[in-house]
């Protein structure tokens, strides 16, 4: 007769718990989710009357900054998270207790989650309270419909940058990674403002996709097949790393 | 009808690469025991303890614990283990990582007993970053028994303590056994594994070299080295000598009874000078066992 274990929630929300924990004491994944994407409506969006004067425009600026909240929590807070707890010698030791890798990663995701709906919490305030950007309830549902669809691809990518690199790796990689996307993404300059070869590159980024997605849901912009498609792409290349991550990882580390 | 024993190794090899870390071990221990695994540095200790805590499996070979592979996550809820020394999150506080683990197993220990046990309760609040060494090391036992599981794996966990720490922990440990748990503890202070073991098993090399009572074991390893400069050839055949080295005129030999061998030296009218006896460092009484062992 197997001995019996708590259950695999119990376990996973004491690891989301402690996940948690960390994060707020070292509030740095917190500050940078929150406050990057309000300082740039701030600086970027609120100033600029043409802008923030205009819903449409105010509003598919303010989604576009929710992608971009979204986006850092995907490859920063799980990219470089994942890769510099698996660094550290409490990761054998939690391995050692009588649960699978499956409750931390829940309990990884959860902050994820929470860290997430932080930032677009932040986002969501200081859009609406200093611009005209609006948003009515039924497309509220689309937009964080579209808003988590845009956002799998990028956090399989994350997952992919933490259980593949070290530490140091991780971080490297994943900063090129988030401003490179960021940038091609057009979420710094729109991409109407793109040369054609650099919108050509641009609509094989996740980032754009992620973008053009929730400008959409949003009612300040169009989607194309090719929106899907890059998406599509990304998650599988993104799903096979984590994969091939993990197993090597346990190979190593584990076997 | 025979009960499985709770640890079950049979011929376990785990090698890394090219390295031997545990070769053709084969160790039973019963419920209750408390076993003392003794060797120098690189012996393969943690390797041993990392396959009966399912972090590691081995190469070739079983492992079982109270029957079953603890490779299965699940079969892991009767064995609680030690976290390495630097092996706790800084900013997580005392009572947050308890409860941690604590959630991983279906009946613990109630919190604020455990931490009266194990001297933690004005710690509790206190981040694990800030704790001194021995600190850790108190939390590291604590966090092994919280979740009162059938085996206790103790990796080396009096290293560094000063003698009250030391001795309020072996407390602890001996009041987990009496209470119906079973310790395998590993050390390289004999101090510690007299005090105790009732069984000690001594590893080197990756291999087993004696598994027996403590004081068996301590017979064999308790020994004095004495150090002389002398040319006299009949050294060698002198009573007790366990092993003999030299290095120019200078020799060293390891014995059981110094005191005995010294009045040999004299009444055998032996020339020497310079004579020195110190007690043998255990890697002298281990290089000793394993050339007696080949």
């Amino acid at each position: 007769m197997p001995a019996s274990t708590p259950s695999m929630l119990r376990i996973a929300g004491a690891h989301a718990k402690l996940n948690l924990l960390e994060n707020v004491r070292e509030p740095i994944a917190i500050i940078g989710t929150t406050v990057f994407p309000t300082l740039a409506l701030l600086f970027f969006v609120v100033p600029q009357s043409a802008i923030a004067d205009d819903p449409t425009a105010a509003t598919g600026a303010a989604a576009q900054l929710g992608a971009f909240a979204v986006m850092s929590v995907c490859i920063f807070t799980f990219g470089i998270g994942i890769a510099e707890d698996r660094a550290r010698p409490f990761d054998g030791y939690v391995r050692s207790l009588p649960a699978g890798p499956l409750p931390q990663f829940l309990g990884r995701l959860r902050t994820g989650v929470l860290l997430m709906l932080m930032g677009l919490a932040a986002v969501t305030l200081v859009a609406s309270t200093l611009t005209e950007a609006r948003l009515s309830p039924d497309r509220l549902m689309l937009t964080l419909g579209t808003l988590l669809l845009g956002a799998l691809p990028l956090l399989l990518i994350g997952f992919a940058v933490g259980y593949t690199l070290t530490q140091k790796s991780a971080i490297a990689v994943a900063q090129l990674l988030f401003f490179g996307f960021a940038f091609g993404g057009g979420m710094f300059i729109p991409p109407d403002g793109f040369p054609s070869w650099l919108d050509a590159i641009s609509q094989w980024l996740p980032s754009r996709s992620s973008r053009d997605l929730v400008v959409w849901a949003v009612g300040s912009g169009d989607v194309a097949a090719q929106t899907f498609t890059t998406l599509a792409l990304w998650g599988m290349a993104g799903a096979a790393l984590t994969v091939w991550g993990f197993r090597r990882d346990e190979g190593r580390r584990f076997r | 009808m025979t009960s499985t024993p709770l640890v079950d190794i049979r011929h376990a090899t785990r090698a890394f690469g090219e390295h031997l870390a545990l070769d053709d071990v084969s160790l039973q221990i019963g419920t209750g025991e408390l076993v003392g695994l003794l060797g120098p540095n690189g012996a393969g200790k943690s390797t041993l303890i990392s396959l009966l805590n399912g972090l590691r499996k081995p190469t070739s070979g079983t492992v079982r614990v109270a029957g079953r592979d603890p490779r299965v996550p699940a079969n892991r809820v009767v064995i609680g283990s030690t976290p390495q020394e630097t092996g706790l999150p800084p900013t997580i506080k005392v009572r947050e990582v308890v409860d941690f683990v604590a959630r991983h197993y279906p009946d613990p220990d109630d919190t604020a007993a455990l931490f009266d046990r194990f001297g933690l309760t004005e710690l509790a609040g206190r981040q694990c970053g800030s704790l001194s060494g021995g600190q850790q090391r108190r939390l590291a036992v604590a966090l092994a028994m919280v979740g009162r599981p059938d085996l206790v794996l103790l990796d080396e966990p009096t290293t560094g303590l000063d003698v009250d720490a030391r001795q309020s922990l072996w407390s602890a440990i001996e009041d987990y056994q009496a209470g119906g748990g079973t310790v395998l503890i590993t050390s390289h202070y004999l101090e510690e594994i007299q005090r105790l073991a009732e069984r000690v098993v001594v590893i080197d090399r990756g291999q087993i070299l004696v598994d027996d009572s403590t004081q068996a074991v301590i017979d064999r390893v308790d020994v004095d080295r004495v150090e002389l400069s002398s040319e006299d050839s009949r050294l060698d055949t002198l009573p007790g000598v366990a092993s003999l080295a030299r290095a120019g005129d200078r020799v060293t030999l390891l014995t059981a009874d110094a005191d005995a061998l010294v009045r040999a030296l004299v009444s055998e009218r032996i020339e020497f000078s310079r004579l020195r006896v110190t007690g043998a460092s255990l890697e002298d009484a281990f290089a000793h066992l394993t050339r007696t062992a080949a």
